[in-house]
C-alpha cells in the first residue's frame, strides 16, 4: 500500500512539469459579484471572460514566437473600496498577475490604482472614468473608455438644440464618478446658455426619492441630468414617472444603459442615458469583431444583450492583447511603451491615450454616443440619438406626459 | 409653499409605513428584551416574496398580503425555537449574537439566489394630484393599510386574551407564570407576530420602492430610530414614531440638501436618547 502510494505521487509530481508547459499570462481583476454595483459591474465582467474565451480558443497571445494562454484571477470585492486595495495588493503579491484590470466604477478604480502604481503594474481601465487617479503622475494606467468630464456633453448639446431655454436641475449620486460628471455638466450647461435651477447630490443608497422628487418639481426645472449607477438611477426614474415629475428631458447616468432599466416600463420612455458604445454604432474594426458579430456571439453564449459595459470590458482585453502582440514581450515597460504609441480602431470605436505627465492613460480619442428609450415596434429599447450622424433613430422630446 | 405641504404629506405616507416595519421590532423587544437582528433581512423576505407571487402567480400585491401574513407568522415561530428560546433571559448581547447570524446566514443565501440586482414590482393606483405635485396611489394604499393593521394590533393586545397574555408577559414573565399563562408559547407567538409584520411591511416598502437582497439594513436602521422616537417595546408609539420621523423627513428636506437628512435624523435620534431615555411616547414600563 505504502509502495503505491509512492508511485503514486511520483506520478503525480512528473506529471506537473508537462502541465507546466503550457504558457500562461496571468490577469488579474476584482468584480462586484455582490453589493449596489453588481448590475453594471457583471456586464464588465463578460465582457472580460468573453474576450478571454476568444482568445484562448484561437490559441492565445502571440508573444515574440509563443504562445500564451490568459489565465484570470478574480475577487468578489463586493462593491467595497477597502476590499479593492487588499484584493489588489494579493492579486500582484500572492497571485503574481502579469497585468491587472480595474474594478467597475470610479470609486473601486481609485483605490486600486494606488495598488497597480505602487507595483508597478499595468492596469486597464474600462470601469472607472474619474479622471482623478490619472492626474496624479502616473506611469501604467490606461483608461480605454471616454472619461467623466465628456459623458454628459452630448445630452447639453442634444437639449440646447431642442430647448435653448431648458431650466435644468442637476440630482446626482455622491460618488467620485457622478460629481466628476456633473461638475463638468454644469460648466457644459451653462456655456449652452441653459438655467441651472437645481443642483444636489443624494447618497448612492437612497432607497426613497419622493423627496428630492418634489424638490425638483417646486424647483420648475423642465430637466434633469444626473444619476449615478444602476440601483439609484433605476429607482429615481421609476419615482418621477409615480409622482408625475412631467420632465421634458431626463438624462441619466449608467442605469438606463442596461437592459433591465426596461423592467421600469412606462417610467423608462423617453430616459436618455450617455453611452459608450450600443449595438447600433457601426465602426470599422482595423482587427477584431466588428459589432454584429461582436453582439452575435456575445447572444449565443450568455443568452443576453450586450452593453457597453461588456464592450468596454472586452476592448480592455483587445488593448492589452494587442499591445503585448507589438512589444514581443512580457515586459511591463515595453507593454506600456507598445500602449503609449496606440491608436487604433476596434469594433468600440478609436482607442488612443494622452501621455502627458499630468493625464497620463486618459482617453483621448474615444467618442461616447446618446442612447434613448423609445418603442421599437411595441416593445422598449434603446436607439442612439446623437450625435447626428450616429443616430438610429429621432429624438423623442419632450417626454410624454405619464398618464395614470 | 406648496412644495413644503406637499413634501410634509408625502413625509407622513412614508413615514407610517416605516412606524409599520419598526413595530415588528419592537414588539418583540418589548416582550422578551430581544433585539431581533432578523428584522431587515425579514422585511426583504416580504419583499421577495410578494415578487414571487405577483410575477410567478399575478396575484394582486394587495392579496399577497395574506400568505406573506401566515407565512411571516410561521417563519417566526420557527426563528424563535432556532435563534430565540435558548437566548431569553440571558444577557442581551447573546440574542444580538444569534439573531445577527440567522440574519448573515440569510443574507448569504438570499445573495446567493438572487444576487444583489434590484427587482421592482409594479403597482398601478391611480394618484392624487395637488397642483404640480403627485401622491402616488401607491403611498396612499400603503399609509393606510399600515394604520390599519397597526389598529387591528392594538385591538388585539388590549381586548383578546392572547393579546393580553402577551401583555402579561411583558411586563412580568415571573408573575404571567405564576397564574398559568403558557409564557413560552406566548413567546413564540409573539415572534411570530414581529416576524409576520416585518413581511407584510416589506411588501408594503416592495409597492412604493425598487429593492435588493440587501434593502434589509436600512429599514431596521430606520427602524431603530422609530423605536426610540416611539418608546422601546409600544408597538403603537412605533407607528407614531415613523409619522414623527416621515414628518421630519418632510419639512426638514425643503431647505435643506437632501444628504443631510440623514445627519439631522440621527441628531436627533441621540437627543432623543439623552432627554428621553426610554422614548418619547412611553410612560411607564411594560406599557405594551
Amino acid at each position: 500500500m505504502k509502495r503505491l502510494c509512492f508511485l503514486a505521487a511520483a506520478a503525480a509530481l512528473a506529471a506537473t512539469p508537462a502541465l507546466a508547459q503550457e504558457n500562461t499570462i496571468t490577469i488579474g481583476f476584482t468584480d462586484s459579484q455582490t453589493g449596489p454595483l453588481n448590475v453594471d459591474s457583471l456586464g464588465q465582467q463578460r465582457g472580460y471572460e468573453f474576450w478571454r474565451d476568444e482568445v484562448n480558443a484561437a490559441g492565445g497571445i502571440k508573444v515574440g514566437d509563443k504562445r500564451y494562454k490568459v489565465k484570470f484571477v478574480s475577487y468578489d470585492d463586493q462593491s467595497v473600496g477597502g476590499r479593492v486595495q487588499q484584493l489588489y495588493t494579493r492579486l500582484v503579491t500572492q497571485d503574481k498577475a502579469d497585468f491587472l484590470f480595474s474594478p467597475y466604477s470610479s470609486g473601486l478604480t481609485a483605490p486600486a490604482t494606488v495598488i497597480s502604481e505602487q507595483y508597478g503594474k499595468i492596469m486597464i481601465d474600462s470601469g472607472g472614468a474619474e479622471e482623478k487617479p490619472f492626474e496624479t503622475g502616473n506611469k501604467y494606467l490606461f483608461m480605454v473608455i471616454t472619461s467623466a468630464s465628456h459623458y454628459l456633453s452630448g445630452a447639453v448639446a442634444a437639449l440646447k438644440e431642442k430647448n435653448p431655454n431648458a431650466k435644468v436641475a442637476l440630482v446626482y449620486s455622491d460618488d467620485p464618478f457622478s460629481k466628476a460628471v456633473l461638475a463638468a455638466a454644469a460648466q457644459q450647461a451653462k456655456a449652452a446658455g441653459l438655467q441651472i435651477v437645481m443642483n444636489e447630490s443624494y447618497s448612492p443608497s437612497t432607497t426613497d426619492f419622493g423627496p428630492i422628487v418634489n424638490k425638483i418639481v417646486s424647483s420648475n426645472a423642465d430637466a434633469v441630468l444626473g444619476g449615478g449607477h444602476y440601483s439609484d438611477g433605476a429607482t429615481l426614474a421609476r419615482q418621477m414617472h409615480d409622482q408625475r415629475a412631467n420632465m421634458k428631458w431626463v438624462s441619466l447616468l449608467v442605469a438606463p444603459a442596461d437592459d433591465k432599466f426596461g423592467e421600469l416600463g412606462q417610467a423608462a420612455l423617453g430616459v436618455t442615458v450617455p453611452s459608450q458604445w450600443e449595438l447600433q454604432v457601426n465602426y470599422k474594426p482595423q482587427f477584431g469583431p466588428t459589432t454584429a458579430e461582436f453582439a452575435k456571439a456575445f447572444q449565443e453564449k450568455f443568452h443576453a444583450k450586450a452593453d457597453y459595459h461588456t464592450a468596454s470590458g472586452y476592448t480592455s482585453g483587445v488593448v492589452l492583447q494587442h499591445a503585448i502582440e507589438q512589444a514581443g514581450s512580457l515586459d511591463t515597460d515595453k507593454v506600456a511603451a507598445a500602449l503609449n504609441a496606440m491608436d487604433i480602431t476596434t469594433f468600440f470605436g478609436r482607442v488612443k491615450f494622452l501621455t502627458d505627465p499630468g493625464h497620463h492613460g486618459l482617453q483621448a480619442q474615444h467618442q461616447m454616443v446618446l442612447a434613448q428609450w423609445q418603442m421599437i415596434d411595441g416593445k422598449l429599447g434603446r436607439q442612439v440619438v446623437w450625435p447626428a450622424e450616429a443616430k438610429s433613430a429621432d429624438l423623442l422630446y419632450p417626454i410624454p406626459a405619464a398618464k395614470q | 409653499m406648496l412644495g413644503i405641504f406637499a413634501s410634509i404629506i408625502d413625509g407622513v405616507l412614508v413615514g407610517l409605513v416605516y412606524g409599520l416595519a419598526a413595530m415588528g421590532l419592537t414588539l418583540i423587544w418589548g416582550v422578551m428584551d430581544v433585539i431581533n437582528l432578523t428584522h431587515g433581512v425579514m422585511i426583504v423576505a416580504g419583499m421577495f416574496a410578494l415578487f414571487l407571487l405577483t410575477s410567478a402567480l399575478g396575484l394582486n400585491p394587495y392579496v399577497a398580503m395574506l400568505p406573506v401574513l401566515i407565512g411571516g407568522f410561521l417563519v417566526g415561530v420557527a426563528l424563535y425555537w432556532i435563534s430565540i428560546h435558548r437566548m431569553v433571559g440571558r444577557p442581551p448581547l447573546m440574542s444580538l449574537l444569534s439573531t445577527f447570524a440567522v440574519n448573515l446566514v440569510l443574507i448569504g443565501v438570499g445573495t446567493a439566489v438572487w444576487g444583489t440586482a434590484l427587482f421592482n414590482v409594479e403597482v398601478s393606483v391611480p394618484g392624487i394630484s395637488m397642483g404640480r405635485y403627485t401622491f402616488p396611489g401607491a403611498h396612499i394604499v400603503a399609509a393606510v393599510l399600515a394604520a390599519v393593521i397597526a389598529a387591528v394590533l392594538y385591538l388585539f393586545l388590549q381586548h383578546t386574551r392572547l393579546g393580553k397574555s402577551v401583555r402579561a408577559v411583558a411586563n412580568n414573565r415571573e408573575a404571567a407564570e405564576l397564574v398559568g399563562i403558557p409564557t413560552t408559547r406566548v413567546l413564540a407567538i409573539s415572534v411570530g407576530l414581529g416576524v409576520a409584520l416585518a413581511g407584510i411591511s416589506g411588501v408594503l416598502i416592495a409597492t412604493l420602492f425598487p429593492f435588493t437582497v440587501l434593502s434589509g439594513d436600512g429599514y431596521q436602521l430606520k427602524g431603530f430610530v422609530v423605536t426610540v422616537l416611539g418608546g422601546f417595546g409600544n408597538p403603537v408609539g412605533a407607528l407614531l414614531g415613523g409619522v414623527a420621523l416621515g414628518l421630519l423627513e418632510g419639512a426638514v428636506t425643503p431647505f435643506v440638501p437632501v444628504s443631510w437628512t440623514l445627519v439631522i435624523e440621527f441628531v436627533l435620534f441621540v437627543l432623543v436618547l439623552i432627554a428621553f431615555p426610554t422614548g418619547i411616547f412611553r410612560s411607564r414600563r411594560g406599557a405594551l
